[in-house]
């Protein structure tokens, strides 16, 4: 058993820093890098009490075990991003430890897990890297530091005269020791309250390609998402859903479903909005089975039926009229002086979009009176994990919340009302000794809302004698994600959720005269951040439009923005000289019927520029090739950043599939599965892509989200070339 | 309830279930072989792609009364094929997986293409892999690893 040792060090050691020590299974150190709520806890208690606010795992983040293995804990879901290899990556660096023996695990939900900058335990705004960088390096940088002082003292001599290589601790009389040997001594040694990180030119592994930690396992069916879990005596739920969000169940007709063999209990339970029905079975095919039987009046009472058609009216009478001001510089009134000839007015159209991550959505509870557990890929681990305990009546330290591997998500398991954790924990509490996995089928998934949400953008834009824009004049038009989460308070200002106007309403483009504003309509839709959140249709406005004043200018697309560029947008101007020379050998020797297509945009800080070669195939858009310059500060693993450009632009083509859309009639969602709502398959994503990352030493940003957003303009601008016609309303039912 | 004898990965295994339940539930669920994926339940995802009789196969629309005396192979099973093992091997190579969790189906299916076209063109992995979808967008990199294994293949190597 771990022993923990709570240290009487100095006032900075203790608030933050907290070593065990177990004989039989290595050294331990845990870093509290929870700032923000020690520094209230200081503030309030004084000194004494930092210590003692929370008692955290001693094992929180590394590891070293006695057979040499070095277990680092990850913070983060792991659901494809590759922050399972990347954050062990940075720590080992600093620790000089041999990457053969690290082995990774997801951390369950504890406080001493949060985002350091944030407060919360959860993926988001492509921060992981961007976040955690220095926390990882500062914990492997202060555990080699340990082992040091260990081989110092067992050396009678000093740190300095020691050196670390792949594992192992050299003395000056050529005295060597591995690090599991001197793990019992070093966790016995005070955590030095600074360390010196690594000067970059002395990274082992930052900066390499390294492959992934779970390559091999997700390649032979070993590896264990969420929906493959199996606890003893579990049993299997799925919840029948109302029609339309937030109907009642009336009355039940269960009958047929209760004669089902293997299906255990039906019962009502509420759900985030409304009421459904839980069906429990001994496994999947019978609760299933049993669904589809389920004869269910709904209470429709005072539920409001959206509805797709009668939205995008209700939206263009709104774009018609300014919202509020999300960004306003120079003169709002500039563009009516300048002659139509000049003009342009452009509307937009972006549907609903399902996430559709390939893991359909399950948790995994067992409630035991006093206690309980839970098994969710989440990426909000905080509040998930507080809304068990609250369906189930108790405080969040009884209940344990592993985080597990995750398949996919894109932003649909980091919702802040945690519903199906919540309907997972409500079936539990019924059946209160016996675990349960509830899974959500893909059909849950595809009508079960939490949508990117539907926007309407209305542009005006005048352009000045030398072809670039002088008044730029933007009405946006769509839900608020924001208000309906816990951030909304905090995040929306002035009317303003600037999740709907980012990419726009912060532009890297100079425009003399720019003004958008924002209209956020309240529709009974649930709404959710979609991979790269606002990116994904501002980025849309800006890039098909500014490639349309290229054209009108008769000015090289890369050449145009790059003029048009605000000088301090250095991420941007990089990426598009990268993006010149790397596309230099295809861009202008397009074969016949092909068309070249630009973009460039930054989100989370990271830029992108992009270039593809499209042509027509079966009336589709086919992408021969992406090239794609990147700026993200430092490369912590180039091989990441390369694969999740290469893939996530594939992602990005999912708005521009023909049954790319979710729509609603009546308040019910027209889409079921995958036959409904199409998302890229091979055929329809680029062919090949080739990344080119800009050399940084700048601090580390994103690379999640950022492909997204540059894709689809770069792709009916391409089509825009070969058709002369411009694209403005998604999904692309037509060229 | 039936019983049924099954031969999966070269094993006799014997469940006894509703005659409805699909092949793919039976693996996950009876027998715990969970590297075998549901995505969709209505074979539009080929998450659940497996081999039956040799034949790449959707497992989430497949009865199990349906399977008769056809050997099943699984993801658990490929690599003990020759060209299963240059398939995960290309795979972990290129580095391809991301979320992973498609990435059953997809070596299913890629082991399919190259046992009956060792030497597949664009063409042919678009046509042979083009109901196995990926969100995570992998695609790319599964070109790569396909065209690789094959050179593999041919080599020996694998």
């Amino acid at each position: 058993m771990v022993a923990s040792i709570n240290n009487q060090r100095d006032l900075n050691r203790r608030g933050f820093l907290r070593v065990s020590f177990a004989a039989t299974s290595g050294l331990f150190v845990s870093l509290y890098l929870d700032l923000d709520l020690a520094c209230k806890v200081l503030a309030q208690e004084g000194p004494q009490a930092a210590t003692q606010a929370k008692v955290y795992p001693p094992d929180a983040f590394v590891n070293i075990r006695p057979d040499g293995k070095i277990v680092i804990q990850v913070n983060r879901l792991e659901f494809g991003q590759g922050v399972q290899t990347a954050l062990p990556l940075l720590l080992a660096d600093e620790l000089d430890a041999d990457w053969a023996n690290v082995i990774a695990n997801l951390a369950p939900a504890a406080d001493v897990y949060k985002d350091p900058m944030l407060g919360i335990q959860m993926v988001g705004g492509s921060g992981s890297i961007a976040h955690s960088f220095k926390q990882y390096r500062e914990l492997g940088a202060k555990t080699r530091a340990m082992l040091i002082a260990a081989a110092a003292d067992r050396w009678h001599t000093t740190a300095d005269k020691i050196r670390t290589e792949a594992g192992v601790v050299h003395g000056p009389a050529e005295q060597s020791a591995t690090y599991a040997e001197l793990a019992s001594e070093a966790a016995q040694k005070p955590v030095p309250a600074n360390v010196s990180l690594k000067d970059p030119k002395e990274f082992r592994f930052i900066g390499k390609r390294v492959k992934r930690l779970d390559g091999r396992a997700k390649c032979d069916g070993s590896l264990k998402f969420g929906l493959d879990l199996d606890v003893p005596n579990m049993k299997v739920a799925v919840v029948a859903h109302p029609p339309v969000f937030g109907a009642r169940v009336k009355s039940i007709a269960d009958h047929e479903a209760r004669r089902i063999e293997g299906v255990r209990d039906v019962f009502e339970i509420p759900l985030a909005k409304g009421t459904g029905v839980a069906v429990v079975a001994d496994k999947f095919w019978p609760a299933k089975q049993a669904r589809s039987q389920l004869k269910i009046e709904w209470d429709f009472t005072g539920v409001e039926r959206a509805d797709s058609a009668e939205l995008w009216t209700r939206y263009k009478q709104l774009g018609l009229t300014p919202g509020n001001v999300a960004a306003s510089k120079g003169d709002a009134k500039a563009i009516d002086n300048i002659s139509a000839s000049n003009r342009i007015v452009a509307e937009y159209e972006f549907p609903y979009l399902a996430h559709t991550p390939m893991e359909p959505l399950n948790t995994t509870v067992r409630f035991d009176g006093d206690r309980a557990e839970v098994w969710a890929g989440s990426q909000f681990q905080t509040f998930d994990h507080m809304a068990v305990a609250e369906v189930l009546g108790l405080k969040p330290e009884q209940v344990t919340f592993h985080t597990e591997m995750a398949g996919g998500g894109f932003g649909r398991r980091a919702v802040t009302d945690s519903h199906v954790q919540r309907e997972a924990a409500a079936i539990a509490k019924r059946l209160r000794g016996t675990p349960v996995k509830l899974v959500w089928t893909r059909e849950d998934d595809v009508q079960g809302g939490y949508y990117r949400p539907m926007h309407f953008h209305r542009v005006e834009l005048a352009v000045g004698p030398n072809g670039l824009p002088v008044a730029w004049r933007h009405v946006i038009v769509g839900q608020s994600i924001l208000a309906a989460t816990p951030f909304g308070p905090m995040m929306i200002k002035n009317g303003v959720d600037q999740t709907a106007t980012e990419g726009t309403a912060d532009t890297n483009y100079n425009i003399p005269n720019f003004h958008v504003s924002v209209h956020h309509p309240t529709v009974n839709v649930p709404v959710l951040w979609w991979r790269s959140v606002g990116h994904t249709h501002n980025a849309f406005v800006m890039e098909t439009l500014i490639d349309e004043l290229t054209s009108r200018a008769r000015i090289d697309p890369i050449a145009y923005r790059r003029k048009l560029l605000k000088p301090e947008a250095k991420k941007l101007l990089r990426t598009l000289d990268l993006l010149e020379q790397a596309s230099a050998s295809w861009r202008n020797n397009l074969p016949k019927g092909h068309a070249l297509g630009v973009s460039c945009h930054e989100s989370f800080e990271t830029g992108v520029a992009c270039a593809v070669d499209v042509s027509i195939e079966n009336k589709r858009p086919k992408v021969h090739r992406a090239t794609i310059a990147v700026d993200c500060g430092l490369a912590v693993n180039p091989l990441t950043i390369e694969s999740q450009f290469q893939a996530g632009i594939g992602f990005g083509l999912t708005q521009l599939m023909a049954k790319g859309a979710i729509t609603l009639k009546d308040g019910v969602v027209e889409q079921r599965n995958f036959d409904g709502y199409v998302p890229p398959y091979i055929v329809d994503a680029p062919v090949a892509v080739d990344v080119h990352i800009v050399p940084s030493t700048e601090a580390p940003t994103g690379c999640g989200e950022p492909p997204v957003p540059v894709i689809s303009p770069a792709v009916v601008n391409a089509l825009a070339r070969l058709t002369g016609k411009r694209y403005r309303t998604l999904p692309l039912t037509q060229i | 309830m039936v019983t049924y004898q099954l031969n999966i990965n070269g094993l006799r295994r014997e469940v006894t279930v509703d005659p409805s339940t699909p092949l793919l539930w039976v693996l996950r669920e009876d027998l715990k072989m969970t590297g075998t994926k549901f995505g969709c339940g209505i074979s539009a995802c080929g998450a659940c792609t497996v081999h039956l009789g040799g034949v790449a196969t959707r497992s989430c629309i497949v009865p199990i009364s349906h399977i008769g005396d056809r050997p099943i192979v699984t993801i658990e099973g490929i690599g003990q094929d020759s060209v299963g093992q240059a398939v995960q091997n290309a795979w972990v190579e290129k580095d391809v997986v991301q979320c992973g969790y498609c990435q059953s189906g997809q070596i299913m299916s890629a082991v399919a293409l190259l046992k009956h076209t060792p030497k597949p063109g664009d063409q042919n992995i678009e046509e042979s892999m083009g109901g196995n979808l990926c969100r995570c967008g992998t695609y790319p990199r599964i070109r790569e690893a396909i065209k690789s294994a094959s050179a593999e293949i041919a080599k020996g190597g694998a």
